[in-house]
């Protein structure tokens, strides 16, 4: 009798000092996507990226010993419930980093938060305003929309298309991009010579495109999310306008091919994220092994094929990774690893962040593609 | 210039006259029981979304696919008003407009669970080679959707004119308790009334889907456009409001290629303001006495 409470007590204080040592030794690490309502497109594969990254992470054993934690909240897209959670995740989660959240505007609402909380935020949404100007705890993965706009623009300088004709979506992605590509024209020269917008949920373009058609430019570029993009390459088939048209980045996937239909298509130029054209890139590309291994660890476990959006949480949780191994585990040094990455290949590009830039991405984050035959192929 | 316009009034002409079956079906409710359907723009998504469904999951050959997706928007349609509208006959039309919406986002939302978030795209009826018509050009199905809808417009009133139920819903729409007591079936027309409509709801998704694509959220922006022109038309069921359809079709279409293309959503729904507050009857209607 006397033994067994001996070796009873000797088996709880065990297991008591075990816990003990595992709650000194988890590193705790947030994330708020949009999981759910009109941004779900972004916050689904954002969310189910990080999960599995992490429990990849503790499978291996956690990052030199010690596990990862992830608490992950949906924002529904809402500003304010993004902050309302990002307080949550810091006061009472006490997560020393978080990811997301994915639109700019919760990033926006976000930013203030974190800022004064003192702790490394790496948002997933695209808009420039989150680093532009510089703010010390704030950091985003996904490129600038100007780096596809400029990646448009020089190629078509090579074309010597010197007049263009804007076709961008009224809400804040085509917005966004309408603006940059505006400043972009004006400093290399081009010429904006119509710029007409259309609504995210039209399904018919050929009054503008007619208006654009009058204007003779040497090339059109649309800016949008599908379904648009989509509606206006097949318009512009059935309108008989024979100019060059580029897209965006925000359809470089094979949706949008099957959406405009292969014909329609043929010849469409945009910037892509090298996620969706891993198969084509050269050999020697630093980012192909790691894009191919994301795609298909995404494929076993939840059946879709990856897509840029997860990527941005990805190259987030890699980047806040490294940032522990090299420099530690608490916000304060977070924070300076995360400034100091150099060369970290990620999905979305090459990081190398300073105290100027917190994306960190350059113009090769993009490559210019073509749709060929119902596939893309690489323009150069 | 010239050829401009004429492709602004085409690419109108042919969006008006989505518009149209839309407004109709809008209308057909209207008639029969007081209330707007808000609904009305779903089972255009369900027309488009099935049709695609049975068509690329299951493999069935366009027509059939055609023919399920409206037998199957028109049960939903059945569904719907027995599970809520009937159930509620004495409630104010307030209430069971609110409803009809609450329908809508449910079923907007089911839709969303079951084919998910992506856009899908038909195949055209015939071919996608664009028709030249005098330096503007139009695709062969615009055609279609010219033809179907001009042919359900004309059994819509051969129907309503020339049928003993087409003339008892007629009936009960002038004057519900009245039809009752020379022995219409009210709930029974009621129950047709939302049978036609979803089922004119969905032929509407079907035909212009495979121009501008499908997806389940697709039914809100359609809808509303629909309710303008019936708006426009004084909600009839006939001819006036596919003149309402048309002409908004062709406005917005104007507006947005010499005017400014930022404002196209914005013209339609201030037409329908400009209707309500100034022509409240429609366009084409003499001004009535208010029932009592």
């Amino acid at each position: 009798m006397g033994r067994f409470v001996m070796s009873a007590v000797a088996a709880l204080v065990v297991v008591v000092c075990a816990t003990a040592a595992s709650a000194a030794s988890t590193i705790r690490i947030g994330g708020l996507f949009a999981v759910t309502g009109p941004a779900a497109f972004l916050g689904e594969p954002e969310r189910n990226t990080l999960e599995m990254l992490v429990k990849e992470t503790n499978a291996k054993g956690g990052i030199h010993g010690s596990r990862i934690e992830l608490f992950v909240y949906d924002t529904q897209g809402d500003a304010t419930k993004a902050v309302q959670l990002a307080t949550k995740l810091i006061k009472n989660d006490k997560v020393v980093a978080i990811i997301g959240p994915s639109t700019t505007g919760e990033s926006l609402a976000v930013i203030p938060v974190v800022e004064r909380e003192k702790i490394p935020l790496v948002s997933c949404a695209a808009g420039i305003k989150i680093t532009e100007p510089v703010k010390k705890w704030v950091f985003k993965t996904p490129a600038n929309d100007h780096v596809a706009a400029e990646k448009i623009f020089n190629y078509a300088a090579k074309l010597k298309q010197k007049n263009i004709a804007l076709m961008t979506v009224s809400d804040s992605y085509g917005s966004s991009g309408r603006e940059q590509l505006k400043a972009l024209a004006a400093k290399k020269g081009i010429s904006i010579v119509a710029d007409e917008v259309y609504s995210p949920k039209d399904t018919d373009m050929t009054p503008q495109l007619t208006k654009i058609r009058g204007a003779k430019p040497d090339a059109i570029i649309c800016w949008g999310t599908n379904p648009g993009p989509a509606v206006v390459t097949r318009n512009l088939k059935q309108l008989g306008i024979k100019i060059p048209l580029y897209q965006s980045h925000g359809v470089a996937s094979k949706k949008f091919i099957e959406l405009a239909g292969s014909a329609a298509a043929e010849g469409v130029t945009l910037p892509a994220g090298k996620l969706a054209i891993y198969d084509i890139l050269p050999k020697n590309d630093p980012q192909a092994p790691l894009l191919r291994e994301y795609d298909q660890a995404y494929r076993r476990n939840f059946k879709v094929e990856a897509s840029t959006f997860g990527g941005y949480a990805y190259d987030g949780y890699r980047l806040i990774v490294e940032a522990i191994k090299k420099s530690g585990a608490t916000p304060d040094k977070i924070r300076a690893g995360l400034e100091n990455t150099r060369k970290m290949v990620g999905v979305s590009g090459v990081f190398t962040m300073s105290q100027t830039d917190h994306n960190g991405l350059d113009l090769s984050a993009f490559e210019m593609v073509r749709v060929s035959k119902g596939d893309w192929v690489l323009a150069r | 210039m010239s050829h401009q316009i004429l492709q602004y009034i085409l690419s109108g002409l042919s969006t008006g006259a989505i518009y149209s079956l839309i407004g109709i079906g809008f209308a057909i409710i209207y008639n029969s029981t007081g209330i707007i359907n808000f609904a009305q723009g779903e089972f255009v998504m369900l027309g488009g979304i099935m049709t695609w469904f049975f068509l690329s999951v299951f493999q069935l050959p366009l027509i059939a696919a055609m023919v399920l997706a409206i037998a199957l928007s028109t049960a939903v349609g059945v569904l719907f008003e027995r599970l809520t509208i009937r159930p509620l006959r004495n409630a104010s039309p307030l209430i069971l407009v609110i409803i009809t919406i609450g329908a809508s986002i449910l079923i907007r939302g089911m839709a969303m669970l079951i084919w998910g978030k992506d856009t899908h795209s038909l195949p055209m009826f015939t071919g996608s080679e664009p028709l030249t018509v005098a330096g503007a050009t139009l695709l062969p199905q615009h055609l279609w959707i010219f033809g179907i809808t001009l042919f359900i417009i004309a059994v819509n009133r051969f129907y309503f004119h020339h049928s003993i139920s087409g003339k008892a819903m007629r009936a009960c729409s002038h004057n519900r308790r009245a039809a009752g007591l020379v022995g219409i079936d009210v709930k029974r027309m009621v129950l047709f009334s939302f049978a036609i409509s979803s089922a004119l709801g969905s032929v509407a998704g079907i035909i212009t889907a495979p121009l501008t694509m499908t997806s389940y959220d697709v039914g809100i922006m359609l809808g509303l456009k629909g309710f303008c022109a019936a708006i426009i038309g004084g909600m009839s069921s006939g001819i006036a409001t596919v003149v309402g359809g048309l002409l908004l079709g062709v406005l917005e279409s104007l507006g947005a290629g010499m005017v400014s293309s930022g404002y196209k959503d914005a013209i339609a729904f201030i037409i329908l303001l400009l209707i309500l507050v100034i022509r409240p009857q429609g366009l084409f209607k003499k001004a009535e006495t208010e029932r009592v």
